[in-house]
């Protein structure tokens, strides 16, 4: 061989063993993100624009998306493969994030005041209830693209619009803040949305939910005591007013945050309810909706969230009583403890089989972990004003 | 003198009448305040005041209302909406304070 094959020869080697290396690198570096989705979940830092990323297997923080726009009350959905979130701003926009890459795929601003939003049964849109102009906007989940835009306007007013949810049919349904009405629109046809109007439900209802595994929508009412009820099962029925006058005619209190309705679920054949204007938790009997009992809370309440199996019911309350969670026990309908995880509590998130609850406490900029059976505080994770908390197992909810 | 001294009474009583510079509140109560106008106002009027469940608080959308009206509004709230009365916590002087930071723009 001459000198120059030799050196040739050991060029050769070199390079083999740089792309060697490089390869084993850029492998392990993948094996790192090669990992399911069912355990990871968001939390929202309201005032800084940003989610964290985590995952609560081991309760940890792996990573964080900023540039969001003004996250509060903001609220999110997930791809029914877990691996995007669709986060839903006040000020309308709507994010799409790989929570694998720790990304923002899309960031659209689709009107100027939102609520919130929700997936359809298929995956394939987005809805957002919208305040300002009052509708819901429908987009394609891959692109974000805009699909219908379907005007929230009744006797010539526009309305804000709450309480959007999908339903296994395909349709989605939502409640008119400012016209009190029932909507479920049928999007088969994107382009030719039919829209059921059911008016009349009662006044200044706030927000709305389905129960009972999407069997029925229930919207609560501001401006008077009682629910507004449809059976999803039978719509032609109509909406019928249940619990009402559960305030019995007295003065209702002010009301420093309102209930949200959302986590709302049957525990032990019973949905649990904040009243509006009392500090008291209504109690139904998912069957009949006739009142079974009325428990009295600490103050306003927000979140009424049932563990998964329904044995308690965890509730949060409105400023200035917001440093305070209570336990309720279903059996016996009472409150079993007091918790005190800090200053601002906003939102309470189960882990899917009921191990763990994660609570945001807002000024003490931390997250607070559980063990509902022990009451035992498992550890905490730091986030800045962090509020509303979502985990991927929503994405297999009808209604979350 | 004389008119030196009612001139400096003059000026302290217009300074008392102006909250708006934080007279009479401390530096950990306008820090609370703050956030409670950022956090607990923003959860119905947007963290940034832009609307939500209640109106808008930008300096533009309060600029035809009185003072007088909105530290009432403040302070009493508006029964048959979901504006709450805030007397339980707040003082008159503190309630002009949130207006004025409100006619500067929140943030
Ligand atoms: C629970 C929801 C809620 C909370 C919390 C709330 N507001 Fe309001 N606010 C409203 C609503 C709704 C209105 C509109 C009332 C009406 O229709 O006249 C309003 C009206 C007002 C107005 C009058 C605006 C105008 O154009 O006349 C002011 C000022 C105001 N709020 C300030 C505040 C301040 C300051 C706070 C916090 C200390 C606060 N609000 C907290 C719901 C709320």
């Amino acid at each position: 061989m001459t000198s120059r094959a030799r050196r040739a020869a050991r060029l050769g080697m070199k390079s083999l063993l740089v792309l060697f290396l490089f390869l084993a690198v850029a492998a392990s570096a993948m094996a790192g993100t090669v990992r399911g989705t069912g355990d990871l979940g968001i939390v929202v830092e309201r005032a800084s624009g940003r989610v964290v990323i985590i995952e609560h297997s081991h309760r940890s923080r792996i990573g964080a998306v900023d540039g969001l726009g003004d996250l509060s009350h903001a609220s999110a959905v997930f791809s029914r493969d877990g691996r995007f979130a669709y986060v839903f701003g006040r000020d309308g926009g709507l994010s799409k994030i790989d929570l694998i890459e720790a990304k923002l795929v899309r960031r659209i601003v689709q009107a100027g005041n939102a609520i919130g939003g929700a997936i359809s049964a298929d995956g394939r849109l987005i809805a957002v209830s919208n305040y300002e102009p009052g509708g819901v906007k429908i987009f394609d989940a891959e692109s974000l693209d805009l699909v219908a835009d379907l005007p929230a306007e009744s006797n010539g007013q526009r309305s804000k619009v709450v309480g959007l949810v999908e339903t296994a049919d395909g349709a989605f349904v939502y409640t008119l803040y400012d016209a009190g009405e029932i909507w479920i629109a049928d999007v088969a046809e994107p382009a030719r949305p039919a829209i059921r109007k059911f008016p009349g439900i009662g006044a200044f209802p706030y927000d709305g939910v389905t129960v009972d595994g999407g069997r029925s929508y229930v919207a609560g009412l501001f401006g008077e005591d009682g629910l507004a009820l449809l059976d999803l099962w039978r719509p032609e029925a109509g909406v019928r007013r249940v619990l009402s006058g559960y305030g019995r005619g007295e003065e209702p209190l002010p009301v420093y945050k309102m209930p949200h309705l959302e986590g709302v679920t049957v525990a032990g054949g019973n949905v649990f309810l904040p009243a509006v204007g009392r500090h008291e938790l209504l109690v139904a009997d998912v069957r009949t909706w006739a009142e079974v009992a009325r428990i009295p809370v600490h103050g306003q309440p927000v979140f009424a969230v049932a563990r998964p199996d329904g044995r308690q019911v965890w509730v949060n309350f409105a400023h200035p009583h917001n440093d305070t969670v209570q336990v309720i026990d279903v059996p016996s309908l009472k409150v079993a403890h007091t918790l005190r995880p800090g200053k601002a509590v906003m939102h309470l998130e189960f882990t899917p089989k009921g191990d763990q609850v994660w609570i945001s406490a807002r000024d003490e900029d931390l997250v607070r972990i559980y063990d509902p059976r022990t009451l035992a505080e498992l550890g905490a994770i730091a986030a800045e004003k962090p509020s509303g908390i979502f985990f991927t197992a929503r994405a297999t909810r009808l209604g979350y | 003198m004389r008119a030196a001294l009612s001139f400096g009474l003059a000026v302290a009583a217009f300074a008392a009448a102006l909250p708006a510079h934080g007279e009479g509140i401390d530096v950990a109560r306008q820090s609370y305040l703050a956030n409670l106008l950022t956090q607990d106002c923003g959860s119905c009027h947007g963290l940034t005041m832009k609307g939500g469940l209640g109106p808008a608080l930008l300096p533009a959308a309060l600029a035809e209302r009185d003072d007088a009206v909105l530290v009432e509004t403040i302070l009493d709230g508006r029964p048959g909406t979901p504006m709450p009365p805030w007397r339980f916590e707040l003082s008159q002087q503190e309630a002009a304070w949130l207006v004025a930071r409100l006619r500067e723009g929140v943030r």
